[in-house]
C-alpha cells in the first residue's frame, strides 16, 4: 500500500477544497488534496465535456501548483482509522495518507423525493441533469421540464436553455411570497441580486410557476408526459426529460464516521470551521448548503485554521456576511408537508432494492426497515433514499460504515483495521471498482 | 470538444466528441433504458455525479462501471444490453 504524509489533508477538490488548499498551503504547510472526480472544481465548475478544466479550476490549480500543494485525482476516500488515517482507491490501488489536520469538503448532493414514475428513465435530477450535459449529453430541441425545489432549478433551467433545450416549465414548489421574501434580503449580496436579475431576464420566456410540484411521470421505458399539481388544478405535459430534484443535503458520511458532531444533517463546526473533534475542519456545503461564494469563504477560513495560522477578520466577516443569507435560503425553500404523499404504495422508494413505499410505511426506524427490507443496503449506500426516508418518516439514519464507497474485496483485504461486517454486506460481495 | 472519436454501443458504430462521458454517448447513440433493477424495471441516470449507480454499463468487458463517471475513448465497447 503507498504511504502519503502530509499535515493539512483536504478531501474533496470543489470550490471549498480549493480555496482550503491554497489558504493552508500560502500558511505555509504541507497540502494534499484528495478528489475522487478526473478534474478538480466540484460540483459547479465541471469542465465541459471533459476535456478541459473548468477556467475557474485553471486558475486555483495555478494558485496551488505555485504553492506546491499535491492534487489526488480519480481518489477516492473509502475509509478511514481515526481523523490522522485517511484510506483511498485510485484504478484499483489503496493508498494510505497520514496527516495532522483534516479538512472535510466533500459538498453535497440532490434530495429525491419519490412520486410515481420517478424511476423511469428519462427523470434526473436537475443538478443531474446539468452534470450530465456538462458531459455532453445529448438535450438540444429536447423538451424539458425543470421540477422541484432551490436555486438550482433557475440556474440548470438557463443553461439548458443556453444549449438549445426546448423548457416548457420551470416547477418550484415554495410559494412565490417565499420566493419574494427571499428576494427582498439580495441587496445584502448585491453579487447575487445582479446573477438573479440576470437569470430571470435570460428565462422570461420560460413559464415559470411556484407552489407547483410533480404528481406522476408516465411513460413505458423512458419519461414521455408529467403531471404536475399546480395552485389552479393540475397540468400534464408531455415531455423528453424532467429534471426533478428537492435542493441539496450535506454529503456528511465521512465526517459521521469519524465522530463529528451532526446537526440537522449538517457537520458543525465553531467559527474557525473546525468541528467537535479536534484537528478535523469542514468547509463547504458539508456544514451546510449555501452556494458557492459561501463555500469558497469557508474553505479560505478553514485552510487557513488547519494550517494554524491566523484567520483575517475580514475573512472571517466575509464568510459571516454569506452564512447569514443561508437561513433566509431554507426558509424560501422550506418543503411543503404535500411532498410527504406524493408517492403511491407500490412507489418504489429504495432504487437499488426496488423497495416500495407500502414496504417501509410502517417500519420504526431506518434499521428496522433495513433488516426487514433490504432499503438503504443497494449499491448506493443509502445516498438516495436515505434523505428521501428522512424526510418522508423523519427517520435519523444507522451509523455509518466503510468503505464509504463499494470496493473490490482485495482492496479492501489490505486495511487491516476495517472488517466487512455482516451488517453491511452488501458493499463487499456484489461490486466490482469502477474508479 | 471537437476531435471525434469512435466507440461501439452493443455493437453498434458511433463517432462522438473526444472527451464525453460514457453516459452522455449511450444517450447519443438514441438508448435510454441503462439498466434493469433488481424487479425488472427499466432505469437511467438519475444523479449524474457518481452516487445512484442507476447508469450501471458494461465497459470493454468490465462490469458495473458508472457510465457517468467514466469517458469515452478510441475503440472503446460499450455494452448496454447486458448490463
Ligand atoms: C449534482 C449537482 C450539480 C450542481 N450544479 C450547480 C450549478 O450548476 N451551479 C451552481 O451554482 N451550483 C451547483 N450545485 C451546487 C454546488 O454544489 C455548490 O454551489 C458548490 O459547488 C459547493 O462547493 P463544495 O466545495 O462545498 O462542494 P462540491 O462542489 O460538491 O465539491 C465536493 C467534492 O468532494 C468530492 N468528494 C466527495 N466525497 C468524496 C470521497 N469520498 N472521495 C473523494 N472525493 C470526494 C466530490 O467529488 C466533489 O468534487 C450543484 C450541486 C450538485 C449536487
Ligand atoms: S447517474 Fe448516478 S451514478 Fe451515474
Amino acid at each position: 500500500m503507498r504511504e502519503v504524509a502530509s499535515e493539512v489533508l483536504i478531501l474533496g477538490a470543489g470550490p471549498a477544497g480549493l480555496a482550503a488548499a491554497a489558504a493552508a498551503a500560502e500558511a505555509g504547510a504541507r497540502v494534499d488534496v484528495i478528489e475522487g472526480n478526473r478534474s478538480p472544481g466540484g460540483q459547479i465548475w465541471r469542465p465541459e465535456g471533459a476535456t478541459e478544466a473548468h477556467p475557474t479550476t485553471r486558475r486555483w490549480q495555478q494558485r496551488l501548483l505555485r504553492t506546491g500543494v499535491r492534487v489526488h485525482l480519480e481518489t477516492t476516500v473509502v475509509a478511514a482509522d481515526g481523523p490522522r488515517c485517511i484510506y483511498t482507491v485510485c484504478g484499483g490501488e489503496m493508498s494510505r495518507f497520514r496527516t495532522s489536520r483534516l479538512v472535510l469538503a466533500t459538498g453535497s448532493r440532490e434530495l429525491f423525493l419519490p412520486f410515481p414514475g420517478w424511476t423511469l428513465p428519462g427523470v434526473t435530477g436537475v443538478g443531474g441533469l446539468q452534470a450530465l450535459v456538462k458531459s455532453g449529453w445529448p438535450i438540444e430541441g429536447k423538451r424539458v421540464v425543470v421540477a422541484g425545489s432551490g436555486p438550482l432549478l433557475l440556474a440548470v433551467a438557463d443553461s439548458l436553455r443556453r444549449r438549445g433545450a426546448k423548457l416548457l416549465l420551470i416547477a418550484e414548489q415554495a410559494p412565490r411570497r417565499a420566493v419574494v421574501r427571499l428576494a427582498r434580503q439580495l441587496w445584502r449580496s448585491p453579487r447575487k441580486a445582479i446573477q438573479a436579475l440576470g437569470l430571470m431576464a435570460r428565462l422570461v420566456q420560460v413559464p415559470m410557476r411556484y407552489a407547483c410540484w410533480p404528481l406522476r411521470a408516465t411513460g413505458d421505458e423512458c419519461v414521455r408526459s408529467v403531471l404536475l399539481q399546480g395552485s389552479d388544478g393540475s397540468i400534464e405535459l408531455e415531455c423528453d426529460a424532467l429534471a426533478c430534484g428537492f435542493g441539496l443535503v450535506p454529503e456528511i458520511a465521512i465526517a459521521a464516521y469519524l465522530g463529528c458532531d451532526v446537526e440537522c444533517g449538517a457537520m458543525s463546526v465553531d467559527a474557525q470551521q473546525q468541528s467537535s473533534v479536534p484537528g478535523v475542519y469542514g468547509a463547504g456545503e458539508i456544514t451546510g448548503v449555501g452556494g458557492v461564494e459561501l463555500a469558497v469563504a469557508e474553505g479560505a477560513v478553514a485552510g487557513t485554521a488547519a494550517a494554524g495560522a491566523r484567520v483575517p477578520v475580514r475573512w472571517l466577516a466575509r464568510r459571516d456576511r454569506q452564512q447569514a443569507f443561508v437561513s433566509h435560503l431554507d426558509r424560501a425553500f422550506a418543503l411543503r408537508p404535500e411532498l410527504r404523499r406524493l408517492a403511491a404504495p407500490e412507489t418504489i422508494v429504495c432504487r437499488c432494492e426496488d423497495v416500495a413505499f407500502e414496504a417501509l410505511a410502517g417500519a420504526e426506524s431506518a434499521r428496522a426497515a433495513k433488516l426487514a427490507t433490504r432499503c438503504g443496503m443497494g449499491s448506493c449506500q443509502g445516498r438516495v433514499c436515505g434523505p428521501a426516508t428522512r424526510f418522508l418518516f423523519g427517520w435519523h439514519h444507522d451509523r455509518v460504515r466503510p468503505p464509504f464507497f463499494p470496493v473490490p474485496m482485495a482492496a479492501l483485504a489490505a486495511i487491516g483495521t476495517v472488517q466487512p461486517s455482516s451488517a453491511n454486506p452488501a458493499c463487499y460481495q456484489t461490486f466490482t471498482m469502477d474508479c | 470538444m471537437s476531435r471525434q472519436i469512435e466507440v461501439r454501443v452493443d455493437g453498434r458504430a458511433l463517432r462522438v466528441p473526444a472527451g464525453i462521458s460514457v453516459a452522455a454517448a449511450i444517450a447519443r447513440a438514441g438508448v435510454a433504458v441503462f439498466q434493469r433493477s433488481v424487479g425488472g424495471e427499466p432505469r437511467g441516470p438519475l444523479c449524474g455525479m457518481g452516487i445512484c449507480f442507476e447508469c450501471r454499463v458494461v465497459i470493454d468487458g468490465r462490469r458495473d462501471v458508472r457510465s457517468c463517471m467514466a469517458v469515452c475513448s478510441e475503440g472503446m465497447e460499450i455494452e448496454v444490453a447486458r448490463a
